[in-house]
């Protein structure tokens, strides 16, 4: 089998997997759909948001919180996701095991980034759906909204799976793995706007945010899923859809980079 | 690179991490089609060496050619010619032994057939169960059917049977036998002498990082270890006595006693007797020493 094929092989077999561990089901593939049930229901009693002084406008909570949990399954499906996951690899011997066989490195990354893209879509939909017909949300019916949606799901899935496979050096053990990237994952939620309003941050904590690929991950997909006139809540007052497109492709060049330079099968005589 | 080069080639190999030194000067060629085993205590660099072998770990000095090739560069092509069984691993397990096997035939180009392979390690009936559900002997065996599922010429095991029970152990030796039979070159670390013996043309004695002695399983260990052994009791208690001519000597003591000679014992020591005498003289030699 050539290398993409051994990829695709790989996808099916890493998707495989992934379904058949419980803790990875709930905390990564399910965690946005919990969090957006337990959202919409403790705020909704709570009013709309973003509404409009003459009392239009507005959209509520299961609404408003949708566009942050979908760009948040996107965080986790890739970079919590990968990383935990490569890095239990690493110290189960999973690795080791791989690297002594025929498997070309790039068919490995193939593999994961198939199983993410899988993954992440089931996870999409499924928020979608309990969003739509759980909790009422109206979805975009233009198709430029959902071509919007496309390349924003496209380029912050890809950035975040390729993250996800450079930060897998950082635990030094496969046993510490959740304990060192769910910290970043979950500080990096909290101040992307993500389970807080983004705006409601404080300017200093808005601009570190903006470093990151996940605020611009959520403020592109508000652009799809929020009405028009949310965009003045924004910082700069626009959704600034360049603005998402230049950072997420920066991480993911340096992403990309990191990924292929720091990735080995084992730790050579750690 | 033509049949009559060694499969595995080490010259004066050394490993040293910081002050430690792991290996010290080793040498040593496996033929194509041979079984080497290679024994000795634990950290006596049995690992460090078939690790360096396998591509896992660089040299610090010496050379080492494996299939012709040095295995700190060995590419793609050259490990699809290996077959690797590590020390056991602590895997997740969450697919299926023939799932397993189904996934890494397709790694390599000239992969064993896949229900085949499950049945030479005994796993047929366990082929539907996740691996993370077998006993810790099963999760060995399906470590040995990834390590030969890509038809390797050079197969390397690390203490393959940990775990196994007799009867498990008999079955994998016959495995072995077969694929002996194919031709495969094995490299074998074990801790069971009577395993090392059943199984490999020649062995080598690792201790403390050097080997101190290699040679067919008859010749290891000098010739006073080969000699046979006589035991027997008498009024004076427990005697041993160390001869060529064992029978000569039970005749003498039945003619002399005038009767059976309780306890007596003629033996030939065993692999594991001769080891261990070696590996107790290097030790005695460290302590003389310091």
């Amino acid at each position: 089998m050539n290398t993409i094929a051994l990829g695709i092989d790989r996808a099916r077999y890493e998707t495989k997997v992934y379904f058949r561990q419980g803790d990875t089901i709930f905390f990564t593939f399910l965690f946005p759909v919990v969090m957006l049930t337990i959202f919409s229901v403790a705020f909704s009693s709570s009013g709309n948001f973003g509404t409009n002084p003459d009392g239009t406008g507005g959209v509520d909570a299961a609404a408003f919180y949708l566009p942050g949990m979908i760009a948040a399954g996107l965080l986790l499906s890739g970079v919590q996701n990968l990383a935990v996951d490569i890095a239990v690899e690493r110290g189960d011997g999973t690795l080791k095991r791989l690297g002594g066989t025929p498997l070309p490195v790039i068919s490995y990354f193939i593999g994961k980034m198939g199983q993410v893209f899988a993954t992440s879509l089931a996870q999409v939909v499924l928020l979608l759906l309990v969003s739509h017909f759980a909790f009422g949300v109206a979805l975009p019916t233009e198709a430029s909204k959902w071509g919007t949606f496309v390349w924003i799901y496209l380029l912050g899935i890809t950035t975040s799976a390729v993250l996800g496979i450079a930060l897998s050096r950082i635990p030094r053990t496969g046993k510490s793995a959740t304990a060192v990237i769910i910290p970043i994952v979950l500080v990096l939620q909290f101040i992307s706007g993500v389970y807080l309003s983004f705006t409601q941050l404080p300017t200093w904590l808005q601009n570190v945010a903006s470093i990151f690929p996940l605020k611009w991950m959520a403020q592109g997909m508000r652009s799809v899923f929020l009405p028009d006139n949310f965009s003045s809540a924004e910082q700069g007052g626009s959704w600034n859809l360049g603005g998402v497109a230049i950072v997420l492709g920066i991480w993911l060049i340096v992403g990309l980079v990191a990924a292929r330079f720091t990735f080995r099968w084992i730790r050579k005589d750690a | 690179m033509t049949e009559t080069q060694p499969h595995v080639s080490v010259r004066d190999l050394r490993k040293t991490y910081g002050d430690f030194t792991a290996l010290d000067g080793v040498s040593f060629d496996i033929d194509p089609g041979e079984t080497f085993a290679l024994l000795g205590p634990n950290g006596a660099g049995k690992s460090t060496t078939i690790e360096i072998l396998e591509g896992y770990r660089d040299r610090t000095s010496g050379t080492a050619t494996v299939l012709g090739i040095d295995p700190q560069h060995g590419g793609l092509s050259w490990k699809a010619r290996l077959g690797i069984v590590l020390q056991s691993s602590g895997e997740s397990g969450n697919v299926t032994v023939q799932e397993q096997l189904s996934h890494f035939a397709k790694l390599y180009p000239h992969s064993r057939d896949v229900d085949e392979v499950i049945a030479a390690v005994g796993l047929t009936e366990k082929a539907k169960t996740r691996i993370k559900n077998l006993s810790g002997g099963q999760r060995r065996r399906v470590d040995v059917a990834l390590g030969v599922i890509g038809r390797p010429e050079l197969l390397f095991l690390d203490e393959p049977t940990t775990g196994f029970d007799p009867e498990a152990r008999r079955e994998f030796w016959e495995l072995i036998r077969s694929l002996k039979r194919e031709g495969t070159t094995i490299l074998l670390t074990t801790h069971y002498l009577d395993e090392a013996a059943q199984l490999s043309d020649r062995a080598g004695v690792i201790a403390g990082g050097t080997l101190i002695d290699i040679g067919t399983i008859d010749e290891i260990g000098d010739a006073d270890a080969r000699t046979p052994l006589v035991r027997w009791n008498d009024q004076n208690g427990a005697h041993e006595e160390r001869t060529h001519e064992p029978a000569g000597l039970v005749a003498r003591l039945y003619a002399a006693a005038g009767a059976e000679p309780t306890g007596l014992e003629v033996v030939r020591p065993s692999l594991e007797d001769v080891y261990l005498d070696l590996v107790g003289a290097y030790d005695n030699s460290l302590k003389d020493n310091s």
